[in-house]
């Protein structure tokens, strides 16, 4: 019995979870497909028919698609340029040594263990707010005329809440690869004089890459399907000003009950996801020969 | 600190870093204060920061205008009871992956990673369908059941590469002594593994905490964990921002004091590894 590394015990270990994730992947997938095939609403009930690509063609001529792929792009592409930026300075400072440094990397970090509903309700109500909120109050006594956040630039609203809540993520990963560069590198580094931006794009941006293109990576795959913070905050709108590819698929199914419809975005979420993942994959299979 | 830094840029440092913290940390700074505050005073102008009447009367009433211990309750066990389960299928089949791999094991970990990297929406309509059916919609059962298999790939992996480092020398070691097995998982392998399989506990309480996708969809009045019940205050009642901001305070304050426990295994537990 003490021999544990027999290949046999080894499969009957990981059989329940192989089995879940099959469950949990692949049917639901291929429910997903087959409805994307079909005619079927919720509300009119009847006999199901064959659909051919009539649900995808439909899907990608709306033109609140395109819209929906712009502002998908806009929240993704806006969060990184914020996120990976701010999270190299960030990095940069907070691996300085500071007074209270413990400190400050806990006021850092905090934003990413709020609720994402909390993040967009106290940012849409408490900050945002063209009257009470502290960005007007703060735009008044400075003597600007207060912005009207989510009526005058709602999508960028919505992606500077994203941005707050995953610069955190950017931030501690990009320290925790800084801090492997090591006190040799530095030193040797200021030995030979070398001016800091000289240093920054020749030791420190080369020393990020592999840890700038992970964040960015995972951030990709998590913000593809950005979903509360719209929900709680415009509802996708106003018309569709906020809706990105998920809330479209979500309004399809849950408020227009087109299940066809609604499982043909589904499967074009899931192709747009797979480009990015496919990256990350070959990343980090590449780590785990290392 | 092998290298002098001089006092004065020290200190500058220290001034910019706190400046930026508290810039980064106000929104979460200004909910707490916000949660202490009469109505009136919370939204006046120009804003009370510290001096005005403190007070608990928020708290009370959040309570009393809702049903606030239920929906702190799902989130318990829904956070809880999925982690729990992810781990208890988890732990052996990372075990396995770890000290019996054979040929298509990290096909089989790539696999299950690449489960993580689809699209919620791209199941939506066949798990609202069949939640719908099975009479799950809305339930405590269900949501901890789907939050298992959401965050399962993620335990998995997050053991995998904690188990990856306990030298198996170690175990061979205490096979040759003659230990039993039982011994062997009590005396050997408990001791090395449980730092890690505390971190992806922490980690993964965390992330199914937090997870608004599936609790906003699935759930409603009965089984809607904090994620969702404060989604609530979208409408009118978002206009109460004292109550807002209590509600809030209280739904962020535990899972906010386990995250700064948990910043290293953060790190590795969302790289998949792929950053040290």
């Amino acid at each position: 019995m003490a021999t544990l590394h027999t290949r046999s015990t080894a499969r009957v270990m990981l059989a329940p979870s192989v089995a879940m994730l099959v469950l949990w992947m692949a049917v639901p997938l291929a429910m997903t497909l087959y409805f994307s095939f079909i005619h079927y609403n919720l509300l009119t009930p009847g006999p199901k028919s064959f659909a051919g690509f009539s649900n995808y063609y439909f899907f990608l001529t709306d033109p609140a698609f395109a819209t929906a792929l712009v502002n998908t792009l806009i929240i993704v592409g806006g969060t990184l340029l914020i996120t990976v930026s701010g999270g190299i300075a960030l990095a940069l400072l907070l691996d300085q040594p500071v007074f209270g440094q413990g400190i400050v990397r806990i006021l850092v970090i905090s934003p990413f263990f709020v609720l994402p509903t909390v993040a967009a309700l106290v940012w849409k109500n408490m900050l945002m707010n063209p009257v009470y909120g502290v960005f007007a109050q703060i735009a008044r006594g400075l003597g600007f005329a207060p912005l009207d956040w989510f009526a005058r630039v709602p999508l960028l609203s919505v992606t500077i809440i994203v941005a707050w809540e995953w610069l955190p993520f950017a931030t501690l990963i990009l320290l925790t690869a800084l801090q492997s560069l090591s006190e040799e590198q530095k030193e040797a580094a200021e030995m030979d004089g070398a001016k800091w931006p000289s240093y920054f794009l020749h030791i420190v941006l080369p020393h990020l890459a592999r840890a700038i293109t992970v964040v960015i990576l995972i951030e990709t795959i998590f913000l593809l399907s950005v979903f509360a913070e719209i929900l709680v905050t415009t509802n996708g709108g106003p018309g569709v000003a906020t809706t990105n590819i998920a809330f479209l698929v979500y309004a399809q199914a849950l408020l227009q009950f087109d299940v066809g419809g609604a499982s043909a975005g589904g499967i074009i979420a899931v192709i747009l996801a797979n480009i990015v993942a496919v990256f990350l994959m070959r990343m980090i299979g590449r780590n785990l020969e290392a | 600190m092998a290298r002098a830094i001089p006092q004065r840029r020290r200190w500058l440092l220290t001034v910019v870093a706190w400046a930026v913290g508290l810039v980064i940390f106000f929104p979460i700074l200004w909910t707490v204060l916000t949660s202490f505050k009469s109505e009136g005073e919370a939204i006046a102008s120009p804003p009370h920061f510290l001096f005005f009447h403190w007070t608990l009367e928020n708290y009370a009433e959040v309570q009393q205008r809702s049903n606030y211990l239920l929906h702190v309750t799902n989130s318990v066990v829904i956070s809880l009871g999925s982690t729990v389960i992810a781990l208890v299928i988890g732990v052996p089949a990372a075990w396995a992956a770890a000290f019996a791999p054979a040929r298509r094991t990290k096909d089989l970990l790539m696999w299950m990673l690449s489960t993580k990297m689809m699209p919620p929406v791209g199941v939506l309509v066949p798990i609202y369908l069949l939640f719908r059916d099975w009479g799950l919609l809305d339930t405590v059962t269900g949501l901890t059941a789907l939050m298992m298999l959401v965050n399962l790939p993620i335990v998995v992996w997050m053991l995998y590469t904690y188990f990856r480092e306990i030298p198996a020398d170690i175990l061979e070691a205490a096979r040759m002594d003659g230990a039993p097995l039982f011994s062997e998982i009590v005396h050997v392998l408990a001791p090395m593994a449980l730092p890690g399989i505390a971190s992806t506990m922490l980690l993964n309480i965390i992330l199914a905490w937090n997870e608004a996708f599936w609790t906003l969809n699935l759930t409603a009045a009965n089984a809607a964990p904090l994620s969702a019940f404060i989604a609530s205050y979208s409408s009118p009642e978002g206009l109460f921002w004292a109550k807002l901001s209590a509600a809030s305070t209280m739904a962020i304050a535990p899972i906010l004091i386990l995250g700064w426990f948990s910043q290293r295994q953060l790190v590795r537990g969302l790289t998949f590894g792929a950053v040290k």
